[in-house]
């Protein structure tokens, strides 16, 4: 069984119907990258699961049970994390409270916290500024590591690479890479060669629709596939 | 998109504007119908407040955004007059400087109030305009020398509007009466509001179907988009809300030049911006047929229901706090209970959802 | 001079920036009125209205930070809290002429409780039935909460009555205190203390609690906070019932302030509670306190020095404040 599958998706954003068919299945541990161009419908894709938007009709089942209708928090308590585009980091916190705020139960696990500050030096250093003063790789490393606070199954990512430098987005890679190993990561990216290094199983969303689905692997080798779903400039 | 009410002409539609010939046709033959001085009284407020709530259902109805300044116009046209007809004496020339001083007092002070908060946030527009009223409400009744303070001013109007004028005489030289109506100044009076606020209420209509009213109606169906598509909606509102606000102040002097009479509870008053407000709600926002229903309903009822209340209240005598309820001054009570529940269930009002009526779905 | 300002604004930060401002005008204010004594009294009756006006206000700002719902009705707390005390006062008679200080607060603090206990379930009230089902429709927010205003309004009326409504003060609070020949007012001191007070206490729940973290996180990014796993929705009718009940208590301190209340008081204060909150920046306690001890202070010194622009001051404080950062002094978000 897989860990989470959408079926027959469809979302509509005030008057506009963004996604019209979406389904695909995220089997459980790796990496699963979610390609397409812009405004194919990623981000929407992300806050359906979510529950940030309603899907009608269409459901979202998480390892076979129907969360579609489930309120927000409750989808996250299922153990689903979520590391929006924006990042959402909470400016006014602290680099530690807004960690402390993903916890459970308001403290730290000290083995996770040290995970955490092993894969991203320098939330243990700055752990106590604000968090609007960070960088914006620093920001994303946050973001992540607000995710990972607590044990979870699966996290969704929106672009994490976006406006980075290449060290850090490299960086981010082995981290990722070190994350999937024990939580399945769903990762929207516009950077293909990113994804195409960490990615295990992936999608194409074009229009609202799923146009494609398979392995990585079989993707990175049919040049013309590529260039009919993606055209990639890169 | 196939949402917009009054592109199609339903049956709804038509009973909407069927009732909206029938009351301006009421309105034109008031005099005749309705001869007595009360009736004309109410008449002719009816015929002011719908060019007052036209103009503001601009505003709401067609950008979304709520403003708590607009009697804060009216007042400026109605001072505007009052101020200049008690120094000057009466004449046209004081009506007619009093409308321009009015009108450009109200744009400066709109154009203020939407570049200064109309940028930021939508709602701190709302905050603002009330913040703005209640400072000029307070103004009017301190400058006491200018505007003789809370008993507010009392003055003469034309000529022509003064009882006394004869328009047509009979072979005695006496007032004419047609159908029993004397031909005098007072008729006079009531033509030249009756003609004004339908000279108003056409433009604003004519407006709501112009180009700039096609862009208003874009910008209140998705904000976001017509912001994309280019269309600098701040200056739209901008230039909405000061379209308003001259129609607002040209309503206050035409309202001043009628009653002889102005102050701050007729022209300034917050209890007159609750007015406005619950007569373009229960009449429908955005539809300009709505202010008409909105204010004619509302202002029968203000006239009208306060007897009906005060039968209620005595009726019920010795129940607890229910005739305090029922009370005749408390009829404001019971229309914000009915206005809540509309914005929940009608929130298109009377006329927005009569117009939907007979729709094809 | 780029770099002069600049310097001139880190070297202010340091100091404590905007927060500076009540000090500064209270300075100028001190060279422009001259006899220090007035100055003093007047200080302290500004610092007593703004304590007063940040306990109605601070419910509002809140309210609007963590969900974005304004809601026009606030002033009807005001108002109400200030009747219901007036009442319990006026019920506990015996205990407020007695002549003992334990009887007299013991009244007092009843005449709070009530108060206080009115917001709470007013509060949750007007969250379930008027506002809940309007979220994120501003402009059916707007109106809704202006139709609840004018029903709280006429309420009042119905029950009150119309005449002006007298209120009972605890004779400890009674009089002035004469310092050389300076007089403090009792009660404004008082309102002052238990003004501050309140404000240190929201202080520690929003800076060292979880509540108070998942508040302040609610404020600057409602969706985030419910995607790591927590009902803002349910939070929200927490804090707006405790706004309630402070806008409660403040009319209620209003009340003994003014001593005589009529029916029209809460829409009267609410422009000056709005114009606090825009003034300090919509979401935060500290912005929401810099608001209305401004707008304290600046309305006691106009009021001394010009008496005839003291009811413009406030505009004219806010339009200047805007015009500088449109977002207000200290906005919850940066």
């Amino acid at each position: 069984m897989s860990l989470l599958s959408l079926r027959q998706m469809k979302t509509d954003i005030g008057q506009y119907s963004v996604l019209h068919d979406v389904t695909f299945d995220v089997p459980e541990g790796g990496v699963f990258v979610l390609l397409g161009r812009n405004g194919a419908g990623k981000t929407t894709t992300l806050r359906s699961i979510m529950g940030l938007w309603q899907p009608s009709p269409g459901s979202v089942l998480f390892r076979g049970e129907d969360i579609t209708a489930l309120h927000t928090a409750q989808i996250a308590r299922k153990g689903i994390a979520y590391v929006p585009e924006n990042m959402g980091i909470f400016g006014t916190l602290t680099v530690d409270e807004n960690l402390v705020l993903a916890t459970a139960n308001g403290r730290f696990d000290p083995a996770r916290l040290k995970r955490i500050h092993a894969l991203f030096p320098a939330l243990e250093k700055f752990r106590d500024k604000q968090a609007w003063s960070l960088s914006g790789g620093q920001k994303q490393m946050l973001s992540v590591a607000r995710a990972i606070i607590e044990p979870r199954d699966l996290i969704l990512i929106d672009e994490p690479t976006k406006g980075l430098a290449p060290s850090i987005v490299a960086a981010m890679g082995e981290a990722f890479r070190e994350i999937s190993a024990d939580t399945t990561i769903l990762l929207v990216e516009q950077n293909y060669n990113f994804a195409r290094s960490l990615g295990r199983d992936m999608a194409v969303i074009d229009d609202g629709r799923v146009a494609h689905t398979g392995s990585m692997e079989s993707f990175a080798a049919d040049k013309a596939l590529q260039d009919r779903l993606l055209s990639l400039s890169v | 998109m196939t949402n917009q009410t009054g592109t199609r002409t339903t049956t709804g539609t038509l009973i909407v504007k069927g009732t909206v010939a029938l009351i301006a046709a009421l309105l034109l033959f008031a005099p005749f119908l309705f001869q007595d001085v009360r009736s004309l009284e109410v008449a002719a407020r009816i015929c002011i407040f719908i060019v007052l709530v036209a103009s503001f259902d601009l505003l709401i109805g067609y950008t979304g955004i709520v403003s708590f300044a607009h009697t804060m116009f009216f007042g400026f046209g109605a001072y505007g007059a009052a101020i200049l007809l008690k120094q000057m004496g009466p004449g046209w020339t004081p009506v007619l400087l009093g409308a321009v001083a009015g009108v450009a007092v109200s744009i400066v002070f709109a154009v203020a109030i939407g570049l200064l908060s109309l940028r930021v946030k939508a709602i701190f527009f709302a905050m603002i305009t009330l913040a703005a009223a209640s400072v000029v409400l307070v103004l009017a009744s301190q400058l006491s020398h200018l505007t003789g303070g809370e008993d507010g001013i009392t003055y003469k109007a034309p000529d022509l509007f003064k009882p006394a004028t004869k328009l047509l005489t009979d072979a005695d030289g006496k007032v004419l009466k047609v159908f029993g109506v004397r031909m005098n100044g007072k008729l006079a009076a009531y033509y030249f509001v009756f003609a004004s606020c339908l000279v108003l209420f056409l433009v604003m209509l004519r407006f709501t179907v112009s180009p700039v009213g096609t862009v208003l109606k874009a910008i209140r169906e998705n904000e976001a988009r017509a912001e994309a598509i280019g269309y600098r909606v701040v200056a739209y509102r901008t230039f909405v809300f000061c379209l308003s606000a001259a129609i607002a102040s040209l309503a206050g002097t035409v309202y001043a030049v009628w009653l002889k009479y102005t102050g701050p509870d007729t022209a300034l008053s917050f209890a007159i911006m609750i007015d406005i407000l619950l007569m373009v709600v229960i009449g429908g926002m955005g539809t300009m047929w709505g202010a008409v229903i909105g204010a004619v309903l509302l202002t029968l009822a203000q006239y009208y229901l306060r007897d009906l209340m005060g039968a209620a209240s005595a009726a019920l005598e010795g129940v607890p706090i229910l005739p305090e309820l029922t009370a005749p001054d408390r009829w404001l009570f019971w229309l914000g209970i009915i206005f809540i529940l509309l914005v929940y269930f009608f929130p298109k009002g009377i006329a927005g959802t009569a117009m939907e009526k007979g729709a094809r779905s | 001079m780029r770099r002069l300002t600049t310097t001139l604004e880190t070297t202010l930060g340091r100091f404590g920036g905007v927060n500076l401002l009540p000090v500064a005008v209270a300075l100028v204010a001190f060279v422009l009125i001259g006899a220090p004594s007035s100055w003093l009294t007047l200080t302290v009756a500004g610092l007593a209205m703004g304590m007063m006006l940040f306990l109605m206000a601070s419910g509002l700002s809140l309210v609007f930070g963590l969900m974005d719902v304004l809601n026009f009705g606030h002033s009807a707390f005001v108002s109400f809290g200030a009747f219901v005390s007036a009442t319990v006062l006026a019920g506990m008679g015996a205990w407020l002429t007695a002549d003992s200080w334990v009887l007299n607060s013991l009244a007092l603090a009843a005449s709070y409780l009530a108060a206080i206990c009115f917001g709470l379930v007013a509060g949750w009230f007007f969250e379930t039935v008027i506002i809940k089902p309007v979220y994120r429709d501003h402009l059916r927010q707007i109106l809704i909460t202006i139709g609840a205003m004018i029903v709280a309004e006429q309420a009042i009326l119905a029950f009150w009555g119309g005449t002006p409504f007298s209120v009972a003060r605890p004779h400890f609070l009674e009089g002035s205190w004469i310092i050389g020949d300076v007089s403090i007012e009792i009660y404004r001191a008082f309102a002052f203390t238990l003004g501050a007070a309140v404000f240190v206490m929201l202080f520690f729940v929003l800076n060292r609690t979880r509540i108070g973290l998942l508040i302040r996180a609610g404020v600057e990014d409602r969706e985030m906070v419910e995607a790591l796993g927590f009902r803002v929705d349910r939070l929200f009718i927490g804090v707006f019932m405790l706004g309630s009940a402070l806008a409660a208590l403040g009319g209620a301190m209003w009340a003994g302030y003014e001593t005589l209340i009529t029916p029209h008081m809460g829409a009267e204060l609410m422009i000056v509670v709005f114009i606090v909150v825009i003034i300090g920046g919509l979401g935060s306690i500290e912005g929401t306190l810099l608001g209305a001890i401004m707008v304290g202070l600046m309305s006691n010194y106009i009021g001394f020095l010009a008496p005839k622009l003291a009811l413009a001051s406030n505009m004219i404080l806010m339009v200047a404040i805007l015009l500088w950062r449109p977002n207000g002094l200290r906005p919850a978000v940066k």
